[in-house]
């Protein structure tokens, strides 16, 4: 709030002038007080005596009092009533232009004492002889049922008012109508605006020769009005017509809206729909002449009626060309227009147009153009060629924001016409690294991902955006995952590694549910089956509509009714933007049937949950087709996978842990740890094998297994001072935790307990955890806690994920850690030679992964040892062209068998790992 | 309708406020300030939601018109009424300007109390406002004086007052046209229509009945059909045409509707002195009055050279005036070299353009420019526009090819006939876009 506070002296001098007897400076005076008010200052405090110059013959000074009173009385109710009498009896001068003035004013007073006031002289006044204080009563009831509709209900206005819509003078019937139709807004069920043959009569009568607003205010009640058959809405619809040649804009949008709604009732077989549509088409491109404010809502409805009625304005493509010095709202309304207008027809034409708009220098209205060019080609098939040649020369220009807007229409155009303008992906490819909106990024990638068999370095160009993966928007993380997943199905031999990594980055870094959710999706059905994955993933999809962006139906139905307001400029039913009750009406075109039932009845249950929300437009055709899609893509994978075993359950977890876990874990295990393995899966299971090698080599251990160091698991920060670290071991066929326990808080800590969450090999605690004494401030304590592998089992993100909860007497904590895959293998992991040999070959292809271990610069045999004390036992060796093959087998604490097939070329630190992994039946 | 009207300058500081509507309150005045005016960037629309209340604005040199709503108004209404709110004010004080809307803000106040009752237009011509709003304070009336005004104000006939007397009854009838191109640069019509404007300036007595009649090809075909086809003037320079298809017309409130509508007849009671009688747009056979042949060539990445031809299209016996050409220039230009045939020619380093003037030329008559634009190498990477070249010219007739027939003016009540009225008819065509690409 803007509020000036007038100093004391300058009020005090106003004040004294007020009440000067020289009429002139009195005037002068009242002059400065409307000034002061005009900015904002406050000068309420001179009430009684701008009040006390009211009563005057002077009728420009009465004026500019009376101006001061609407904008004060509310805040100085009391005082107000003092002004009374001077209304009531002004609302008996014998000159009609001061009645008048009184009862407009009175009615703008919103004060409880005043109103009651008003009642009489406002009764008077509506039977008034002159019709000029007629006309101004009228208007005075939708003011006084703004402050008190009961007052006006049990004082019986609504009735004088309905008796005005019958007088002989236009003026007062439009006010009266205007009067009417806003009080009945606000009562929605009620009958008042009883529309009937005999009122409609008189209503277009009054229409002929009241002024162009009254004209609009008849029209806008006429479109609430609902025809009893197809007859009564051709000769209404006759007797509005001549409304379209009117001077005034907003006559003309209003007669076109009583006839669009009353052209629904019409046969269109009748001669006269045609003809209705024929007189339709030129005033709606006269109003392009108007002012460009008007032209702007001219283009709203506009677009609103091309959606509804393409028919009416399809040759009248040239008018909505965009003129270079039209402003910028106007520009871009106009295109949306003159895509929705194109056809085959005049194809031509509006892509020449739209190249030059591509060149100007709005970036706004540029992109539009760029934008449309594509939905040209998505809408008009023929054109399709043309457009995409347009593109490619709007790329040639190199100017940043036009290519990247043309890359993403391209997209729209695959989407159309699959498979048919590949060969310009080269051009595009050209332009990635300009591309820097999330937009376009996103476009680029579904091409590439979409068209990966085509592309020779397609994995190069995926791989280039996931180095900066976490900064990008989500819309590219989502369009990334699903390229790389699309690319691993096309040419699954060479980007079995950007995959887990795409996967990998997706489930475990991002807290974004639906990335992670589609990559947990991917990831389950690729290592599920591959093939089902291929015929999900990689299945035929339907085809865009060419009109992806139309105003749903049932909105556009509703919106037709509402042309000329700002509903049709915003687009949205007024409920959207109105409060209170008056939005909530919402109108809809009548029935084609002509039965005198009324079809106005607000219907506020028809549109889902009542409160009219805007819905979203549909995309794909209609929601049959949707559903057939889906229902297909339900079908499909049954054909190849056969109904899931009553198992199901227990069966498909042991194979996610064998598919997804293994795989990534065997690289993990005993891949080279950068190159191989999924970031995330680094740190402490990497701790597994990678790290055995290296000790095993570096420090030459030569027997036990290996032992990861303690991490922090708990910072004492996150736990109130208690800070936990560990690690896992396998001593002498047991698993164990061993624990430090630190308390870095002022108080002593008790009564430790530990608890595990369901996870992926059944881990559990064997026994309590041991702490004996109290653990006081400072103070450290080593644990070590047996671990068995019976508990309840759950497939953990990733897989040796370890939840754990400690409590003591201060509170529960929660932390998660990792444990070394290598805990798992089991003593007895040594297999017999025939058995390794008959299940290595049982084991199909798809379950093979291969991994190269670098830089560990032991023999096969050493080598063996090594993996001997971990439990990984070596069954055979061979030697193939100076390789050492050395073949192994581990067995996991839940009894999958694992076979690998080690390569150790002498004197190449190198060693090439190929596993097998068996047994799924054993779960 | 409409809860609020303000008016503020440039600078954002109220200068008129109403406030028709309870739920219109002082914060809006702020909202509008803040978010429209003061806006950073340029305003992308003449509608504006801010928390739910709908702005409206146009703009008249530096001030701003907003009005203020809650509720779903017709928006076209509140934009028509705002566009009449700056006639009324223009045609009360002359230019809407800063001080001359503090000079009569008191009237402007008494105006807007008048023409706008709770957010709904009123009775907003000026002639019959004239009659008991005046800048010089209210004249006393007689009863008589008062019935007349208020029945003129509400009346069926509210922009004619009864009583007016000329010893000699004239009128003037002006055809005004904006002729509209755009021209591709190989010379292909990417669009042209004409919009025109019959404005009458009427000095006639009593409420004379009028009948308009012009070259209506509807209209001339009935007759046609009847038997009876009347010789179309054959001066002007648009050639012998019979008759003109109108895609669209318009007019006056005075203008019976419905009776344009059955029978294409144009009959009325004029206001009194200058009126817009009709609004009409074509699009079929116009006459271009002149054809620009562009021809730019880039010499290098500093020089660009430029050759306009333009050529007059009518008859050689008329005169085309008030020629003006705008030839664009890039941003960058450093200095420009003009050779042209015939008027002046003139760099205006301020307009980002060459402009060349020509006063009178004849028809079917040719002139060329050349020149030579230096350019200052920049490393702007955006492309120069290229914004097309603009003409302006006035020709002595209707490049529609619109005639006017007859006006033929009855009054039964006072002793004048049709002959005795003495009638005046001016053709002028002028450019309204009129722009060739290059």
């Amino acid at each position: 709030m803007l509020c000036f506070h007038v100093c004391a002296g300058e009020i005090f001098e106003l004040k004294a002038e007020l009440n000067s007897d020289k009429k002139e400076k009195k005037k002068e005076a009242v002059k400065k007080v409307i000034a002061s008010m005009t900015v904002g200052k406050d000068v309420s405090a001179l009430f009684p005596d701008v009040v006390n110059c009211m009563q005057t013959d002077n009728l420009e000074l009465k004026k500019l009092v009376y101006l001061y009173l609407m904008n004060y009385a509310k805040s100085q109710p009391d005082m107000a009533i003092m002004a009374v009498n001077t209304f009531v009896k002004d609302c008996e001068d014998p000159n009609p232009l001061i009645r008048a003035l009184a009862v407009r004013t009175m009615g703008c007073i919103r004060v409880d004492k005043i109103t009651e006031y008003l009642c009489e002289p406002l009764r008077k006044c509506l039977k008034d002889e002159d019709p000029y204080v007629r006309k101004t009563a009228a208007v005075c009831v939708a003011k006084l049922h703004d402050i008190n509709a009961q007052l006006v209900e049990d004082q019986g206005f609504l009735d004088t008012l309905k008796d005005l819509i019958s007088d002989s003078n236009p003026m007062v019937v439009a006010n009266a109508v205007a009067a009417l139709s806003e009080i009945a807004e606000s009562h929605p069920n009620s009958n008042l605006l009883d529309l009937n043959p005999q009122s409609i009569n008189k209503l277009l009568t009054a229409l002929n020769e009241c002024t162009e607003w009254g004209q609009i205010f008849i029209l806008d009640c006429l479109a609430n009005y609902a025809p009893r058959d197809d007859r009564e809405s051709q000769s209404i619809c006759e007797r509005v017509t001549p409304r379209l040649s009117h001077a005034n804009s907003a006559v003309v949008l209003s007669a076109v809206k009583v006839l669009m709604k009353f052209m629904e009732m019409l046969p269109k077989d009748l001669d006269y729909y045609g003809t209705l549509l024929k007189k339709l088409a030129p005033p709606l491109v006269t109003l392009l002449s108007a002012e460009p404010e008007l032209q702007y809502v001219a283009l709203r409805n506009i677009n609103l009626i091309v959606q509804k009625r393409p028919e009416i304005l399809k040759h009248e493509m040239k008018v909505f060309f965009v003129k270079y010095n039209d402003p910028i709202y106007v520009k871009l309304e106009k295109l949306d227009i003159m895509i929705r207008l194109a056809s085959q027809a005049n194809i031509a034409q509006v892509l020449a147009e739209l190249k030059e708009y591509a060149t100007e220098v709005d970036v706004d209205f540029v992109r539009k153009a760029v934008r449309a060019i594509g939905r040209c080609a998505i809408k008009v098939e023929q054109s399709a060629e043309r457009c995409v040649s347009t593109l490619l020369d709007l790329i040639q220009t190199k100017v940043n924001y036009v290519v990247q807007e043309a890359i993403v229409v391209i997209k729209d155009i695959f989407r159309k016409y699959p498979n048919k303008y590949e060969s310009v992906i080269a051009t595009l490819c050209e332009n990635l690294d300009s591309l820097d909106e999330p937009e376009a990024r996103a476009a680029m990638i579904w091409i590439v991902g979409e068209y990966a068999e085509r592309i020779d370095n397609a994995d190069e160009l995926l791989e280039s955006f996931l180095e900066g993966f976490h900064d990008e928007s989500t819309q590219v993380q989502l369009q990334l995952l699903t390229a790389i997943v699309k690319l691993f199905l096309k040419k699954p031999t060479e980007t079995q590694e950007l995959v887990q990594q795409v996967l990998s980055l997706a489930t475990q870094d991002s807290d974004n549910p639906d990335l992670r959710d589609r990559g947990y999706i991917y990831w389950r059905l690729l290592s599920t089956d591959p093939v089902a994955a291929k015929e999900v993933v990689l299945a035929e999809k339907p085809l865009i509509s060419e009109e992806t962006d139309l105003i749903e139906p049932t909105l556009l139905e509703e919106l037709i009714c509402h042309i000329g307001t700002l509903a049709s400029v915003y687009h949205k039913p007024p409920s959207a933007f109105v409060e209170g009750s008056r939005g909530v009406m919402h109108k809809r075109l009548p029935a084609r049937t002509g039965s005198g039932e009324s079809t106005e009845s607000p219907d506020v249950g028809t549109i889902a949950g009542g409160s009219g929300t805007e819905t979203a437009p549909s995309i794909i055709p209609s929601q049959g087709d949707l559903l057939g899609d889906l229902l297909n893509l339900d079908l499909a994978p049954p054909t190849t996978t056969g109904p899931p075993p009553p198992t199901s359950g227990m069966q498909m977890g042991g194979m996610d842990l064998l598919g997804g876990g293994l795989d990534s874990l065997m690289g993990a295990g005993f891949g080279a740890v950068p190159a191989v393995m999924p970031a995330s899966l680094n740190a402490p299971m990497g701790g597994g094998l990678g790290d055995l090698f290296d000790l095993g080599g570096g420090v030459g251990m030569p027997l036990g297994a290996y032992i990861p160091p303690k991490t922090v698991w708990l910072p004492a920060m996150k736990a109130k001072g208690l800070e936990i670290s560990g690690t896992f071991a396998r001593r002498a066929g047991v698993i164990q935790m061993e624990l430090t326990l630190t308390n870095k808080a002022m108080s002593v800590m008790t009564d430790f307990a530990i608890q595990f969450n369901r996870n992926s090999f059944g881990l559990a605690p064997a026994g309590p955890l041991q702490v004996l004494s109290p653990l006081s401030p400072n103070q450290t304590i080593e644990v070590s806690l047996p671990l068995s592998t019976v508990g309840p089992v759950m497939k953990m993100e990733p897989l040796n994920n370890l939840q754990v909860a400690v409590k003591n007497n201060i509170d529960v904590f929660y932390f998660s850690c990792q444990y070394p895959i290598s805990m798992l293998f089991v003593e007895d992991g040594k297999m017999e030679r025939q058995v390794f040999l008959a299940t290595w070959k049982d084991i199909p292809n798809e379950n093979e992964s291969q991994f190269q271990i670098k830089d560990c610069h032991l023999n096969s045999d050493a080598a063996s040892n090594k993996l001997q004390a971990s439990n990984i036992f070596t069954i055979a060796k061979r030697t193939v062209e100076g390789q050492d093959m050395l073949y192994m087998s581990i067995k996991l604490s839940n009894g999958i068998w694992v076979l690998a097939e080690l390569r150790v070329q002498t004197g190449n630190p190198n060693y090439t790992k190929s596993m097998n992994k068996s047994h799924l039946k054993l779960f | 309708m409409i809860g609020g009207l303000f008016i503020y300058n440039h600078k954002g500081e109220v200068l008129i406020s109403r406030v028709y509507r309870d739920d219109i309150g002082r914060n809006a005045v702020d909202a509008f300030r803040v978010n429209v005016i003061h806006a950073r960037q340029q305003v992308r629309s003449p509608v504006t939601n801010i928390a739910r209340t709908s702005f409206f604005h146009v703009k008249r040199s530096n001030i701003w018109l907003a009005a203020v709503t809650k509720q779903n108004v017709n928006a076209a209404m509140v934009f028509e009424f705002l566009y009449k709110m700056c006639d009324v004010m223009t045609a009360y004080f002359g230019k809407i300007s800063e001080e001359n809307i503090k000079n009569n803000f008191v009237l402007i106040y008494e105006l807007l109390d008048e023409i706008l009752d709770f957010g709904y237009p009123q009775n907003s011509e000026t002639g019959a406002l004239k009659t008991f709003i005046t800048q010089t304070g209210i004249k006393s009336q007689s009863k008589e004086e008062q019935s007349q005004i208020t029945s003129q104000v509400t009346g069926q006939i509210g922009w004619r007052r009864e009583g007016i007397k000329y010893r000699r009854n004239e009128l003037f009838l002006d055809v005004l046209e904006s002729v509209n191109l755009l021209m591709s640069p190989q010379g292909q019509v990417l669009s042209a229509h004409v919009s025109g404007r019959v404005v009458m300036k009427s000095y006639l007595s009593g409420m004379p009945e009028c009948k308009f009649g012009m070259n209506d090809k509807i209209v001339i075909d009935k007759q046609g059909k009847g038997g009876a086809t009347d010789e179309a003037g054959k001066s002007g320079g648009g050639g012998g045409k019979q008759s003109i298809a109108i895609d669209d017309c318009t007019f006056h409130q005075c203008v019976r509707l419905s009776k344009f509508d059955a029978e294409r007849s144009i009959s009325f009671i004029p206001p009194d002195g200058e009126c817009e009688l009709m609004r009409y747009r074509t699009t079929k056979d116009i006459i271009l009055p002149f054809r620009v042949i562009p021809l730019v060539r880039e010499v290098g990445r500093t020089k660009l050279e430029v050759k306009v031809v333009i050529k007059s299209n009518f008859k050689p016996s008329l005169l085309a005036q008030k020629i003006e050409v705008r030839i664009p220039t890039p941003l960058n230009t450093s200095g420009v070299q003009v050779i042209c045939m015939k008027g002046k020619a003139k760099y205006k380093a301020s307009e980002n353009a060459i402009v060349w003037k020509i006063k009178r030329m004849a028809g079917m008559k040719e002139s060329q420019i050349s020149a030579e634009i230096e350019l200052l190498p920049t490393n702007d990477k955006k492309k120069w526009a290229r914004p097309p070249i603009s003409m302006n010219f006035e020709v002595p007739f209707a490049p529609s090819g619109l005639k006017v027939r007859y006006l033929k003016v009855f009054e039964p009540k006072l002793n004048y006939s049709d002959h005795d009225v003495i009638k005046w008819v001016r053709y002028i065509g002028r450019s309204g876009i009129y722009e060739t690409r290059c």
